[in-house]
């Protein structure tokens, strides 16, 4: 086996210091060490989105990134994002708008909806249903989902 | 799984080349590819691995001497955004729209595109019409490789194991120059293409010139159409010569059966797509 590289990085908003198998991915790395098991594996290749977090701001598939490339950067996952004050429009939102049905996918599309409402802060169906189109739902529930999003970002606005 | 024996990840370009040298280093940049890759056991560690991300040289996007050079780091996403480049060259903006996801257009990079040399690469298809020069270099010097000729087969290139792609350097289009990239698969995310074309010529006076089309996702390699560029140099683009060029596309492209399409379909969809970009280029 090979040694493990040591790294820090910042994990929702805590400093971190990880010694980690350098082919371990980003997504294993949240789930089996840092027990960070809300961002979910799908498919593991990038299609489904479900492992979506951000890493520095922006929205990345944490299944096809390498843990090792966690060092220096500040990572949020749902965790992070369950207790963000600013994100709070958005959660109500999912829950509003009904954006959540078996709940498997509802992580990924909550940070990956984070990412296009900071991109687009006033963003529109079209906006939002380009951003999510790397996110997969298998209930199908795409319009509820869509929906939330849309009254996420007129929520922030109202409220700017 | 081959053990990773060391994990580098330089900040400066001169060491990564340094511990390119032996050819024993996997390099990673974005991982979209890699990751992937060596999940599904189609491609092995190296013993080094080699994380080029923290090279800032590599990021960089310049334009003088009548060429853009873009660094190997810059992202899909960066192709798609700035404003540099969508003025430069607009058709690689256009392509990197239509390239996988937000999230995979985050991570991937422009020269992972290019290294991982896939026949149905989205930005390989738009280096090759747009012209474009992989700029490789290693310990012992550096060398440009025009993209025509830059790739030998599914996932194999030119590029040797002690070289790295620092970036891509294209002419800035002439005056008057029409580009198109059409991408077609079953769903607009997401998807490999079933087939992809690009076209970039002069139109003056209703004549082509300078012609270049390339075609993905019909042969082992993203490939040059010379032969539907022959048709087309110089001749008076009317609907007599749109349908012979389809016609010259649809004979050049040795396209494959796969999940995504039969060649059948693949020569189908290459006729009738160059016919509507020609059209398209007419009409404007």
């Amino acid at each position: 086996m090979s040694s493990l590289v040591e790294i820090s990085c910042v994990v929702n908003g805590t400093p971190t210091r990880l010694a980690v198998p350098p082919q371990t991915s980003a997504l294993a790395l949240l789930r089996d060490h840092l027990g960070l098991s809300g961002t979910k594996y799908g498919c593991g290749e990038g299609e489904c989105g479900a492992c979506t977090i951000l890493v520095d701001g922006v929205s990345v598939n944490s299944c096809l990134m390498f843990a090792v490339d966690f060092d220096g950067r500040t990572i949020t996952t749902i965790e992070g994002l369950a207790v963000d004050r600013a994100s709070d429009p958005l959660r109500q939102a999912f829950v509003d708008k009904g954006g959540v049905q078996c709940g498997f996918c509802t992580p990924g599309m909550v940070v990956q909806s984070r990412h296009v409402l900071d991109k687009h802060p006033h963003a529109g169906p079209e906006e939002v249903k380009r951003g999510l189109e790397g996110n997969l739902c298998r209930c199908t529930g795409y319009k509820k989902i869509v929906e939330a999003v849309v009254t996420a970002a007129a929520a922030q606005s109202a409220a700017e | 799984m081959t053990a990773i024996e060391r994990y580098l990840a330089p900040a400066d370009l001169d060491s990564a080349l340094a511990a390119l040298a032996g050819g024993n280093a996997t390099v990673l940049a974005g991982g979209t590819d890699l990751m992937p890759q060596i999940n599904a056991g189609k491609v092995a560690f190296r013993p080094i691995l080699l994380n080029i991300r923290r090279i800032p040289d590599l990021r960089a996007v310049e334009v003088g001497q009548g060429r853009i050079t873009i660094g190997a780091l810059v992202t899909i996403t960066e192709l798609k955004d700035n404003p540099v480049i969508a003025k430069a060259v607009p058709l690689l903006a256009e392509a990197a729209d239509h390239f996988a996801s937000d999230q995979v257009r985050n991570m991937g990079t422009i020269g992972g595109n290019v290294a991982n040399a896939s026949p149905a690469g989205d930005t390989l298809v738009p280096l090759l019409v747009l012209d474009a020069q992989v700029e490789l270099a290693s310990a012992t010097g550096r060398r440009s490789v025009p993209m025509a000729e830059f790739f030998t087969g599914p996932g194999r290139s030119v590029r040797r194991p002690d070289e790295l792609i620092t970036g891509l350097s294209l002419p800035l289009p002439r005056l008057r120059t029409v580009s198109r990239f059409v991408k077609f698969g079953t769903r607009p995310a997401l998807d490999i293409s079933a087939v992809s074309i690009g076209f970039s010529a002069t139109l003056d006076s209703g004549r082509l010139s300078d012609v270049r089309v390339a075609f993905g996702a019909v042969g082992p390699t993203p490939m040059r159409g010379r032969a539907t560029e022959a048709v087309l140099e110089g001749a008076p683009l009317d609907a007599g010569l749109i349908a012979k060029a389809a016609a010259t596309a649809q004979d050049e492209v040795k396209p494959i059966d796969d999940l995504r399409a039969s060649a059948w379909y693949r020569r189908e969809l290459i006729h009738n797509l160059l016919g509507k970009v020609l059209s398209d280029v007419v009409s404007r």
